[in-house]
């Protein structure tokens, strides 16, 4: 098939299949360069900043010789607590209420326990 | 009573209805754009878009509006040609506007432009100087949380993985015997992002803008459909089934320096990508600082809806009967889809390896989301993963190679601008 552009001073050249080719791949590359050039900045940059955070944690904690003390940790509760029933409900908009509630009680969603969302018509 | 007659015919000669039968095209455009709209506004094709494509189509094809002239647009890209090397059509335009270029060298002012254009031409000038894609991008990046991105940045390779599909319908675009620069702005099609098909094919290809942009909206709108065939040929059920773990929590330090050192460090890379990723980091910046929530209201809500109407009623402008209807637009239409499907093998392909190496902790359905159409594709993610085991929670595992997508094309499209850019 032959194929001109209408566009009257744009460079139109033609490639060959083999140069097409070439710049396929080395478009390619130019992505995963850039990709992996953000992905390492993101890397260092968490680095960074954790560090940062953890830093006056410890020159807090440094001064006190506490004996070695189990740490509680805030280990995410099972994925969830029972089933839920929906009553003409979308799961979508149980999804949506279920998370407002659990942002207006300030607590995380796994720990609550929902039994039934009922739409109700008037 | 002759003059009554003369003056009706003359009426009759003037209206759009006579014109209508001069060219049978105008009406296949019309129904076309008609069939558009029904998509649009029944089937919720990408309405916002869509809509505004299709009637923005529908103007331009009807007789004697004069609201959209290529012509003008092909005098604008020939400046600084001889008069005497333009198509014998361009010349005839030229002696009936009556422009005068000194010493026969086109040279045509926007100015001009806007004083012999109509209401779609002045409003293409956002598309032609590459406005409005990029101000959609500052409404995407106000809209978009990274924190997905920061939180896994393996992302960051699907996001990578998933441009094949770009290079290859660049590739196949070729071997059909499209000129570069056509073949570029065609492959791009595959990074399934519709700004960015835009920004490159108005500097790429313009004449081609209409069937890219609609391929592009199309496709993204059918990604529900396009995608799970594919994800499921790829994939064993035992690989969907893979349930990934619980994603890092990121601090505000990390959300608000990201956009700024992503935006420094791949400009200095390709210079010609910062139109689009500088407003899209910008968009970012203002919803992440949280010193700038009007600003970022702004961007992601009045400003993005202004625009839209804008961008979509121009590209659809671009619709011309004479230029839309022939076996080109079918190819880009053809090749639009295969970018697709490879754009999602790419992304798949990258996910499986990931799968292997990480011993199964990576569910490789994610790689999919990595084609951009943020968040269709992240959903589609999502909904295939929990057919195959109704407790797994993908989404937000997949935004990351979604929005990883979008950095990825606009450097894709910035590469090809640099190539074929003349």
């Amino acid at each position: 098939m032959e194929v001109t552009s209408t566009g009257p001073a744009l460079a139109i050249s033609k490639l060959t299949f083999g140069e097409g080719v070439l710049y396929a791949i080395l478009g390619m590359l130019v992505v995963f360069f850039a990709l992996v050039l953000i992905m390492a900045i993101i890397k260092i940059l968490i680095k960074v900043t954790d560090k940062k955070k953890a830093e006056p944690a410890l020159a807090a904690e440094a001064p006190v010789e506490v004996p070695a003390e189990p740490v509680k940790r805030d280990d995410p509760a099972p994925g969830s607590a029972g089933d839920i029933k929906l009553y003409t409900t979308d799961p979508k908009d149980a999804a949506m209420i279920m998370a407002i509630v659990a942002d207006a009680l300030g607590k995380p969603l796994n720990e609550l326990r929902f039994k039934s969302i009922r739409e109700i018509k008037e | 009573m002759a003059n009554i007659i003369d003056t009706l015919g003359r009426l009759g000669q003037t209206s759009g209805f006579f014109g209508l039968f001069s060219d049978w095209r105008q009406i296949v455009m019309i129904v076309i754009a008609c069939i558009l709209l029904y998509l649009g506004l029944v089937k919720k094709f990408e309405p916002l878009l869509l809509v505004g494509i299709a009637f923005g189509m529908l103007l331009t094809n009807l007789p004697f509006g004069n609201m959209y002239n290529p012509e003008l647009w092909d005098l604008y890209i020939a400046n600084g040609t001889n008069v005497a090397a333009l198509s014998p059509e361009l010349q005839a335009f030229i002696a009936e506007h009556g422009f005068v270029f000194a010493d026969g060298i086109v040279n045509l002012t926007f100015t001009e432009l806007i004083h012999a254009g109509g209401l779609l031409d002045i409003m293409y000038i956002g598309v032609k100087i590459g406005l409005y894609p990029s101000l959609i991008f500052m409404g995407v990046g106000a809209m978009t949380d990274f924190g997905p991105l920061l939180a896994n940045p393996k992302s960051l390779l699907l996001g990578a993985a998933a441009q094949l599909g770009i290079f290859v319908a660049f590739l196949l675009a070729i071997v059909i015997g499209f000129p570069a620069n056509v073949a570029a702005s065609i492959g791009i099609i595959g990074g399934a992002d519709g700004p960015t098909a835009i920004w490159l094919t108005s500097k790429l290809a313009p004449d081609y803008l209409a069937p890219i942009a609609i391929a592009a909206y199309s496709y993204m709108a059918l990604i529900p459909m396009i995608q799970p065939p594919v994800m499921k040929a790829l994939t064993t059920k035992e690989m969907r089934e893979t349930k990934m773990e619980q994603l890092r929590p990121v601090s505000k330090t990390q959300k608000v320096l990201f956009p700024i050192i992503v935006t420094i460090f791949t400009c200095l890379l390709l210079p010609s990508v910062a139109p689009l990723l500088g407003c899209l980091m910008l968009g970012n910046l203002f919803k992440e600082s949280g010193v700038t929530d009007r600003l970022s209201d702004t961007a992601q809500n009045a400003l993005m809806n202004i625009v839209t109407i804008f961008l979509a009623t121009s590209v659809g402008a671009t619709a011309r009967y004479d230029r839309f209807l022939n076996f080109q637009t079918l190819a880009i239409i053809v090749l639009g889809l295969l970018a697709f499907e490879f754009a999602t093998c790419g992304g798949l392909l990258l996910g499986r390896i990931m799968y292997r190496v990480t011993g199964g902790k990576i569910n490789p359905l994610i790689g999919s989301a990595g084609v951009s159409a943020v968040p269709m594709a992240a959903r589609v993610s999502q909904k295939v993963g929990q057919e195959a085991n109704p407790s797994n929670f993908l989404l937000m595992h997949a935004m990351g190679p979604n929005v990883a997508g979008v950095i990825g094309s606009a450097v894709a499209a910035g590469f090809l601008l640099a190539v074929f850019g003349g």
